[in-house]
């Protein structure tokens, strides 16, 4: 439906005001315009000082905005853990995000057909999105402790660890970073299934049937069919995710505080150690920013991508 | 041998039967329409045909072979659905050759059947095109092309014109009748459009509440109604039924003559109607009146080739006579044929 | 292949079915499972080596939660939880339903894109912004104030829920407002007394939705307050109750639990809803 001009209010008691009320281009931006005023305010303006931090000497101790060029940056990219940091972020959002794909697809089909009990076995699997994530992460600490961990002594229990079998789930490198990738894959399950089961849902019945009757198997059908019409929910799905993920810190930040040894830092908890923890704000939102280019980058090409598989 | 027969077909869905024990056959060949009204059981029965619902009790087969435990694709069949759920991401090309690559067939048989298939209905060119950039016309060639390309023993096709236009439903009817009598290829239809059914199928089998009520020939259906309900349903505008005698009489609208012009009336069944409306359809015309006694006072329509038009004012008494051959006696009571003559 | 033999996979398949359905359940509520009795259990049963841990092996106890709700600000934090929580979410639909009904509804090619520069803001996160923000704060004199978090988490919630509110406004038929609007209502009055009584089941669904946010929200939390008495639940559960390297399990995971649990039954009721929304949002 296009707009015209204003309709010409017929006896309004309310002259002129009755006339924004009805008209539809002036009421649309009236009613938007809280909300972009707000949000210019409060990420605009934070993003900006953000910008205008990284290249001054800000700290909290000495608050002026010295301008000091790029020298935040250059003293970052030196800076060994930078490249840890970096290399970590990217592992930990890869692979958190392939996994989180691959299961949430197979949850997401299995919870396609009714059954008794459906909604118990939901309200179960959306249990890790619904608990603040910082206490859920507290009570995998618990699950990963060195010396009491449930998933040691049931391993053991069950004869698939011996004796001498005894991982250090947060202590050691590499099993610090598998740790920290499970727990934040079991946070983001419930939220990417329940997106995968709308884009599932909004198939039409009727193209599963015609696949059948022409023959389609499991796989087939699977692949050729449900996949590729699920695509473009799938992107977005995984937009978010590595949008979220990216940039986020909490799992992070309670099981490992970045450690052992660097080996789970990522550029964002790093920023907040360096920023807050160590009052140097200049260098924090630097580190911060770094996240800023990647990201862009990430978004134009789903969006790029999402456009190309539209199918209707 | 039939290609296609139901045993005593039921489904149940919470209480509800919406096939209630259907024996169908279909021969070789033969085009069989399922006709009746929105819920009476004949989309489900075509989906347990096809394999997509279970039935609740009862067997198909086809050729002879038990199907009723099988999936669709082990059923040898193919179908054509009301939104023609073509494959939207697919090209024409790639929808057409699906079922094929189903199959296992090879890369140039393939091409070879889906560019026989898509010639025989005229969409050769459009073979790159997607779904969405395809008229209803179109889709629904493309349907039918895929549904074709397999060479199965039946065909099912539920509603297949209902989402085009009327103008295209005519021409697209007569495309389907002459496809189906070069193919041979057994077909079942649904549709609750009657003239579809009756201009379509070799048999006709009309449906109601989860049973067959009569199964025949277009002329038979139309000419010898076994109960009340086909004799309503089928025919535009539906067979007048008046109650007479304890019973129910009925007879078509064009069946109705003005006396006056009739030269021997003896024996016929006088019909004293007294008219209010008159209703101009181009061909035809349409009387619309209400029965004076002996008749109990109830409408009646009564259907006039406008080459010899009445002229009657609103409110005049008009005499119509009907042959005794085309007045047909119900039971009152179930509203069963009672007279000879119902066909079976 | 035989009937039979057709009946034997679908049997195969809905074992595979089921065993998929365990895998996942226990996968996600196990450590659930494991926070509930950890709950209840006495510390030296705990701490026992020797026993095994899924089971009681000293009799359940009440203590942790005494230590929880007596010793700690954990009542406090839930208060303070609460405060915030229902102030935001008051915020975000004051600003996202006017928003999303607009975006929904109001024509202008203008109004696609403003809904991917919403979109969009995700891409400026908390992570970027806590830093400035910590020196807003601390200039506005909201530090260690409620009113901080009050005032800053509506940048994340306001773009999601306007997304989701649009997506519920656009299933909405537009006949309802123009019968309204031919009544004698003005436009905005169809919207009021109209549209929003209809969409009150996706207006609920977006305040829980955006309560979660609220709630589970750390990294703003853990930097703009500072005194333990103005934490909430999310952050001062984790950074009190572990006094230097001890860990008071039995009361972190008695925390964890009375957040949870009622959020999750609350959310089971609206995640069809929520699906619906993110669907029609999505698609367009």
């Amino acid at each position: 439906m296009a707009a015209t001009e204003t309709r010409a209010p017929v006896a309004s008691p309310n002259g002129g005001l009755a006339g924004v009320l009805d008209s539809e281009i002036w009421l649309g931006r009236l009613m938007i315009a809280p909300a972009v005023v707000y949000i210019v305010a409060l990420v605009g303006f934070p993003f900006v000082l953000a910008l205008l931090y990284s290249v001054s000497s800000v700290t909290v101790g000495s608050p002026e905005l010295n301008f000091v060029g790029l020298a935040n940056f250059r003293r970052i990219v030196e800076n060994p853990t930078f490249w840890e940091a970096l290399r970590n972020t990217f592992i930990f959002t890869i692979v958190s995000q392939v996994i989180v794909l691959v299961l949430a697809k197979i949850l997401a089909m299995a919870l396609l057909k009714d059954f008794r009990g459906k909604w118990l076995v939901r309200l179960l699997i959306l249990l890790p999105w619904v608990a603040p994530i910082s206490l859920g992460a507290i009570g995998w600490l618990w699950t990963f402790d060195s010396i009491y961990s449930i998933i040691n002594w049931t391993a053991r229990a069950l004869g698939i660890f011996g004796p001498d079998t005894w991982p250090i789930w947060l202590g050691q490198p590499n099993l610090a970073m598998a740790s920290v990738i499970l727990v934040h894959v079991w946070r983001l399950l419930p939220l990417a299934t329940v997106i995968i089961l709308a884009g599932l849902t909004s198939i039409p019945q009727d193209i599963h049937d015609a696949a059948e009757v022409d023959g389609a198997g499991f796989w087939r059908h699977l692949f050729v069919i449900t996949v590729p019409l699920v695509l473009p929910i799938l992107l977005v799905a995984l937009l978010f995710g590595i949008v979220f993920t990216f940039t986020d810190m909490i799992v992070i930040f309670i099981l490992t505080r970045g450690g052992p040894y660097d080996s789970t830092q990522v550029l964002a908890s790093w920023a907040y150690f360096t920023g807050i923890d160590g009052g140097d704000l200049a260098e924090g939102s630097a580190i911060a920013l770094f996240l800023f280019p990647l990201l862009v980058a990430v978004a134009v090409a789903f969006l790029r991508l999402a456009r190309r598989t539209e199918v209707t | 041998m039939q290609t296609v027969e139901t045993v005593a077909l039921t489904k149940t869905f919470d209480s509800v039967r919406a096939v209630d024990g259907i024996d169908l056959a279909a021969r070789e060949g033969e085009f069989l329409v399922l006709l009746g009204p929105s819920g009476c059981g004949k989309t489900t029965l075509l989906r347990m045909i096809a394999g997509l619902e279970t039935p609740s009790s009862g067997q198909i087969l086809i050729n002879g072979q038990d199907v009723t435990g099988l999936p669709p694709r082990a059923r040898d069949i193919a179908m054509v659905f009301q939104s023609y759920a073509l494959y939207p991401h697919l090209t024409v090309f790639n929808n057409i050759a699906f079922p094929l690559r189903a199959q296992g067939a090879g890369k140039a048989a393939v091409h070879d059947k889906v560019t026989w298939a898509a010639t025989m209905f005229g969409i050769q060119t459009l073979l790159d095109r997607k779904p969405r950039q395809l008229s209803g016309g179109e889709r629904q060639r493309v349907a039918l092309a895929r549904a074709m390309v397999r060479e199965p023993a039946v065909f099912l096709l539920d509603e297949p014109l209902s989402n085009l236009d009327a103008k295209l439903r005519t021409s697209a009817r007569d495309e389907l009748q002459l496809f189906q009598r070069q193919i041979g290829t057994t077909t079942i239809y649904v549709t609750h459009d009657q003239i579809e059914a009756m201009g379509l199928g070799h048999r006709v089998a009309v449906l109601n509440a989860g049973k067959i009520c009569q199964i025949g020939t277009p002329q038979e259906i139309y000419a010898e109604p076994t109960d009340t309900f086909v004799a309503t349903f089928i025919g535009a505008p539906p067979m007048n039924l008046v109650a007479q005698d304890g019973a129910i009489v009925g007879f078509r609208p064009e069946h109705m003559q003005l006396a006056e012009r009739v030269a021997e009336t003896a024996g016929m069944l006088v019909v004293p109607t007294r008219m209010h409306r008159i209703e101009y359809l181009g061909a035809d015309e349409l009387v619309y009146g209400t029965l004076e006694p002996p008749f109990p006072e109830e409408k009646v329509i009564a259907k006039v080739s406008t080459s010899q038009p009445v002229s009657a004012q609103p409110g005049d008494r008009l005499e119509f006579v009907v042959n005794q051959r085309d007045v047909k006696r119900f039971d009152r009571d179930s509203g069963v044929r009672a007279d000879a003559g119902g066909a079976a | 292949m035989t009937p039979a033999a057709y009946k034997l996979r679908r049997i195969g398949g809905d074992c595979a079915h089921v065993g998929i359905l365990a895998t996942f359940v226990i996968f996600t509520a196990f450590p659930f499972y494991w926070m509930l009795i950890t709950t209840f259990k006495q510390t030296r049963d705990l701490l026992n080596t020797e026993n095994n841990p899924f089971l009681f092996n000293a009799p359940p106890t009440l203590h942790n939660l005494d230590v929880l709700f007596g010793d700690t600000l954990y009542p406090q934090w839930l208060l303070n939880t609460a405060i915030v929580g229902v102030a935001v979410v008051a915020i975000t639909l004051l600003l996202a339903v006017p928003a999303g009904y607009s975006l929904a509804r109001l024509p202008g090619r203008w109004a696609q894109h403003l809904a991917i520069g919403i979109f969009l803001t995700y891409l400026v996160p908390p992570t970027i912004l806590f830093i400035p923000f910590s020196r807003v704060i601390a200039v506005l004199g909201l530090q260690d104030s409620l009113y901080s978090l009050v005032l800053v988490y509506p940048s994340f919630t306001v773009p999601f829920c306007t997304w989701l509110l649009m997506g519920f406004f656009k299933a909405i038929p537009r006949d309802l407002e123009e019968a309204a609007m031919i009544d004698g209502l003005s436009r905005f009055g169809a919207f009021v007394k109209v549209v929003i009584p209809v969409s009150t089941a996706g207006i609920l669904t977006v305040v829980i939705f955006a309560f979660t946010l609220v709630m589970q929200e750390f990294v703003y939390a853990l930097t703009f307050i500072t005194t333990s008495r103005n934490y909430t639940v999310s952050v001062g559960v984790p950074t009190f109750l572990v006094r230097g390297d001890v860990y008071f399990w039995g009361s972190l995971m008695g925390a964890c639990l009375i957040v949870s649990l009622p959020i999750a039954v609350l959310y089971n009721f609206f995640v069809s809803r929520f699906v619906a929304g993110f669907t029609v949002g999505a698609i367009k």
